[in-house]
């Protein structure tokens, strides 16, 4: 969503050793597909296999990009679609006055609400769970989920809060002043995810 | 964002921002059963209104309450004002209270500039900051009323940049008239200013829009009108002979309603006399506007103590 989530507190110094490829454009593709194979395996409806009452919700912008594309392997694997939202959580965060108002990104809860479903929250890169705990909030206030899972590309470590994922594409050890790069093809161009170094800054 | 005192402070990238913000505003709250974010919890707003409104004291209000700050409403009436406290004192002791965004609405052009310049003051000795959101001042801004105009005709006509926007009647004396015409140029539309002679302020030919006189004649080219009210409160002479006379020349009837494109929308910032400058099936056709204007009041007030006051101060 932000640069600063994905990167470490250097960010603003902007000086960006080159990046080391962590997982290429197949990579990516292979991982969305295992993570939706995953997917599909836990949330099933035990008896009848069903799908129905799962939803995907993305924090923008690439947790909703990974939404849906996890949303269209699912729907290739299992033929069933299940429906694909996005949640903004920066009404909700904990860090908005630390700097200049952040713009707001796109909220769309399918229609009918959450009551009652298993929510699967989608994001690019996990680090502090600051972004989750905002996005849980944020997500309570449109229903009462049955249940909500977390699915992140990426888990680079650095937690600051008690949350976890339940379906990681990839875990990065990192240090605190690297960067984590997630690109994908609809807004980047081209799909990939890379481990850069700040330099220069103050992490 | 500092403060919020004139149209002209905000380029067409940061007015952008505003009613782009003001649209996920409107996304996150939509369908919700309770409509309360957190955003500004522990913000104080003050709206201290020394003119009557409906619209727009509420509807800072309301933005205020869904984001979770405290509101406290101040008028003139019913406060030390009528005791005889000055403008100064007044916005002063609000500020120095705590507020953290104080809306202001005053008959005299310029008041939310001087409260702004006397706040800052004020806040090199005591390093409380509080941010000046004029809410109209005289005759001339009320910035968030044009705010939520442009974010109607965006939701309505799909765009700003292009379309031709008619503002119909007493420019004189409108506020409202001056933001819009301002902002609308700003985001790169055609304004015209349609009005008779008397009701055109001095200097309107170095404003960034045309003037016609005859209403019949631009109708059919325009994407939006903008009727205005007469402001017969501020109205001390004679501008025109009769409120009949006016209501003919200068009144959208339901026959000068139809001249207008078919995608074309009729709008008026309230309040509305209806008979005079708008007749009562042009209000309420589905061509009008006027309650989705004040439906995105609401949103625009948001997004601007949005922009004001969640953010670290500056």
């Amino acid at each position: 969503m932000t640069d600063d989530r994905r990167g470490g507190p250097a960010d603003a110094a902007g000086q960006v050793t080159p990046a080391r490829e962590l997982l290429s454009a197949a990579d990516v593709t292979r991982t969305i597909a295992r993570m939706a194979h995953q997917i599909i395996e836990r949330v099933a409806d035990r008896e009848t296999g069903s799908l129905a009452h799962a939803v995907l919700i993305g924090i923008p912008t690439r947790g909703t990009i990974l939404a849906r594309r996890l949303g269209a392997a699912i729907a290739e694997f299992s033929g069933t679609e299940v429906p694909v939202g996005s949640i903004d959580a920066t009404l909700y965060r904990d860090d908005l006055r630390r700097g200049p108002a952040r713009a707001l990104a796109v909220t769309d809860v399918p229609e009918g609400g959450l009551d009652d479903l298993l929510v699967v929250l989608v994001d690019d890169v996990l680090m502090s769970g600051r972004t989750v705990r905002a996005a849980l909030d944020a997500l309570s206030e449109h229903g009462r989920p049955r249940a909500v899972q977390l699915a992140v590309l990426v888990d680079r470590g650095h937690r600051e809060l008690p949350i976890r994922a339940d379906y990681v594409g990839k875990n990065v050890p990192t240090a605190r002043d690297e960067q984590i790069l997630v690109k994908f093809t609809e807004i980047d161009g081209v799909d990939g995810v890379a481990l850069a170094r700040t330099t220069g800054g103050t992490g | 964002m500092k403060h919020l005192l004139s149209v002209t402070d905000l380029d067409a990238a940061e007015a952008t921002a505003l009613l782009d913000t003001a649209d996920r505003l409107k996304q996150a709250l939509l369908g919700r059963e309770v409509r309360k974010l957190p955003t500004l919890r522990g913000r104080t707003v003050i709206t201290m209104f020394y003119e009557d409104s409906t619209r727009t004291r509420v509807s800072f209000e309301i933005a205020g309450k869904w984001m979770s700050a405290d509101t406290i409403n101040v008028s003139a009436r019913g406060s030390s004002v009528s005791k005889g406290e000055s403008l100064r004192d007044t916005s002063l002791t609000l500020s120095s209270m705590g507020a953290d965004c104080v809306v202001v609405r005053h008959p005299a052009s310029g008041a939310a500039h001087r409260i702004a310049a006397w706040t800052d003051r004020d806040r090199a000795v005591t390093g409380i900051h509080t941010s000046i959101v004029n809410a109209g001042d005289g005759t001339h801004e009320h910035p968030t009323q044009a705010l939520l105009d442009a974010a109607t005709l965006r939701e309505r006509l799909g765009g700003i940049a292009g379309r031709r926007v008619g503002i119909v009647g007493d420019v004189l004396h409108s506020r409202v008239a001056r933001s819009n015409v301002f902002l609308l140029a700003t985001l790169g539309a055609e304004v015209v200013l349609i009005a008779p002679p008397t009701l055109l302020p001095v200097g309107v030919e170095e404003w960034p829009c045309r003037v016609s006189a005859e209403l019949d004649a631009e109708l059919p080219a325009l994407d939006a009108v903008m009727m205005l009210r007469v402001q017969a409160e501020r109205m001390h002479g004679a501008f025109f002979p009769s409120s009949r006379e006016y209501a003919i020349r200068y009144g959208l009837s339901p026959e000068r309603a139809a001249l207008l494109p078919d995608h074309a929308i009729v709008m008026h910032p309230g309040p509305m006399i209806r008979g005079m400058e708008i007749a009562p099936s042009v209000a309420d056709a589905p061509s009008s506007a006027i309650l989705g204007q004040v439906r995105n009041g609401v949103h625009v007030r948001m997004a601007v103590l949005y922009h004001l006051l969640a953010g670290a101060s500056s």
